[in-house]
């Protein structure tokens, strides 16, 4: 196991942590930290517990061992600084909200009450978030399908928007879980460069959940691989090798590097059955199911 | 409907202002336009939200639990209005409870449950009527609707629920939306989502109570889904699609009351129909304006 060097500017910081739920230990011993600014990616096999490694920094997932430090704070207190996607499919084509509105969410969603008719034209208040909210669909090149039906838009573009919801408050921690999944290579690619052009461009400093590396291995500063044992953390180089993935699983693993630098893991284990939960809570959610008669 | 006896045979002219004196003339009438207001700004404002959350099925079901609920108190000498609130609420509560802890899945669970209760409730209404016995003209009017004898009580009943439950969708109203398109994302950002959706179904159990006051346990998706499924067809942006809901459903209601007034057919059967031809026409114009900007593009 790695420890941060740069102890001052650390982002996200697990100390031997650990997680049971419903008297299954998810994992423990993990050990990871990533400097602010950094681009994480946490790797590993479907059922591992990639999203709850992420859940645990976000603080909706209750530690059973060991300590999660997020943004010099304990995880779940610096909730306003983390813009969090979760892990979902995409909106139900008959949804008729545009994606602006949604965009909209990320900066007032949370608050009651209801917006004043014609805010945005008194308030100035209101007149900014409506600026930030056009600005973030800007950086994220969604302009030209904001003003369209969410449900109607392709899962790139939708992936682009929520993006930019999740970047509204200027957050300084960016936290994606598997915003890749579900998209066809080129939307992947994009998504992977846009994501790492934030990272850069505004020291936002990213951890994304992926269970291929391939799009996005060339910005990647750091990967996070999870087990049931632990978790090891390092550059790319660093970790996705044949020897330290070998050792992390328990079993053989390969990794082969083919001719235009892919890289390709054979052998990692698969997780005991619970491939189920991966999708939980999102088909069938309200705003998604299908009408149910 | 006896209305044409009653009103001493009114007639349709061509002169409107005489019209609206005439529908105005009797206090039955001031108070099924007082009702009718009522019931559709709210049924418009809480069915904006049942469609956008997939819950016309909840809200069908808190609808067809009125019926036992009127019946039910007739039965046992209270009044029906009561029943109404009564079996309505208690029913969203029933609904709100059913567990998902399965997560999202378990809406096909949900769906279950609903049904079923739904069922049982409209064998307990046929139980309540048959056991008060004599009393058909009642269920006619209990499931297909009536404007006939709406008291001034029972309008001051109507205007008070439906103020309340406004108020408390406009305090909830931003995370209720906001729970509604994005019920993961507004989760992690502390919304208290299965909270606000217990208390959605409640507020919906009231107003489908009072929509089934007017148009009939059986008719009341004519205000609860009719106006807001038209609105959500013609645009998209949600400020303006809630206002149009609650413009469409006023205009159904007092357009519906009005024919009704003139004529002998209940008054459910009209104010579906124009609920209903308005979403036809929606839906047509809507389809029509997309291919035309396809062909054009």
């Amino acid at each position: 196991m790695r420890t941060a060097t740069r102890v001052v500017s650390t982002a996200v910081r697990f100390d031997q942590a650990a997680v049971r739920i419903a008297g299954r230990t998810i994992w423990s011993d993990v050990d990871l930290s990533v400097a602010r600014g950094e681009f994480l990616a946490v790797l590993g096999p479907n059922g591992v517990g990639k999203s709850t490694l992420v859940k645990a920094a976000l603080g909706l997932v209750g530690l059973s061992a060991g300590s999660v430090t997020v943004l010099g704070q304990p995880a779940g207190q610096s909730g306003r600084q983390i813009g969090y996607l979760p892990q979902r499919r995409s909106f139900d084509p008959s949804l008729r909200v545009r994606g602006v509105d949604i965009v909209g969410l990320g900066s007032d969603g949370e608050r009651w009450g209801v917006p004043l008719p014609f805010g945005t034209r008194f308030l100035p208040s209101r007149r900014a978030a409506a600026q930030r909210v056009r600005e973030v669909i800007e950086l994220v090149g969604a302009t030209a399908f904001a003003d369209r039906p969410i449900g109607q838009i392709s899962g790139g573009e939708q992936q682009r928007l929520l993006i930019a919801q999740a970047l509204v408050k200027d957050p300084k921690l960016l936290v994606l879980d598997e915003p890749l999944d579900s998209l066809d290579l080129p939307s992947q690619a994009s998504v992977a460069a846009l994501v790492s052009r934030i990272c850069r461009e505004h020291q936002v400093t990213v951890m994304l959940v992926a269970h291929d590396v391939n799009p996005i291995l060339s910005y990647l500063d750091r990967v996070a691989y999870v087990a049931r044992g632990g978790a090891v953390c390092g550059t790319p180089d660093e970790v996705i090798r044949s020897e330290v993935l070998t050792e992390l699983y328990r079993t053989p693993v390969e990794v082969l590097r083919a001719s235009d630098g892919r890289l390709v893991v054979v052998g990692e284990p698969e997780a005991p059955a619970r491939h189920t939960d991966r999708h939980s809570g999102t088909p069938g959610t309200p705003g998604e199911s299908a009408q149910p008669w | 409907m006896v209305t044409g006896l009653i009103a001493g045979q009114p007639g349709l002219t061509w002169n409107i202002a005489d019209d609206i004196r005439q529908l105005l003339l009797y206090p039955f009438m001031v108070n099924a336009f007082r009702a009718g207001t009522i019931v559709a700004v709210a049924a418009g404002a809480l069915g904006w939200y049942m469609v956008l959350r997939r819950q016309t099925f909840a809200g069908h079901t808190l609808a067809i639990v009125s019926f036992p609920g009127a019946a039910g108190a007739i039965l046992i000498g209270v009044s029906a209005t009561v029943g109404y609130f009564v079996a309505a609420i208690t029913a969203a509560i029933v609904i709100a409870a059913v567990p998902r802890s399965l997560g999202g899945r378990a809406r096909s669970g949900e769906s279950a449950v609903i049904g079923t209760v739904q069922a049982f409730a409209l064998a307990c209404g046929a139980l309540f009527v048959s056991l008060y016995g004599g009393f058909l003209n009642g269920l006619t009017d209990l499931l297909f609707g009536s404007f006939l004898g709406i008291s001034s009580s029972q309008v001051l009943t109507l205007l008070v629920v439906a103020a309340l439950a406004l108020a408390v969708l406009a305090f909830i109203g931003r995370p209720l939306f906001f729970a509604t398109v994005d019920p993961d994302v507004a989760a992690a950002r502390g919304v208290p989502v299965r909270l606000l959706g217990t208390i959605f179904l409640i507020l919906l159990g009231c107003a489908a109570a009072e929509v089934g006051q007017i148009t009939g346990a059986l008719l009341v998706f004519a205000l609860l889904v009719m106006p807001a499924a038209t609105a959500q067809q013609l645009t998209t942006r949600p400020r303006a699609s809630f206002v149009l809901t609650i413009a469409l459903g006023l205009a159904i209601v007092w357009l519906g009351l009005a024919v009704a007034y003139f004529s002998v057919y209940p008054v459910g059967f009209y104010i579906t129909t124009f609920g209903f031809g308005g979403y036809v026409l929606a839906t047509a114009g809507r389809t029509a304006a997309g291919r035309l900007r396809r062909a054009l593009a």
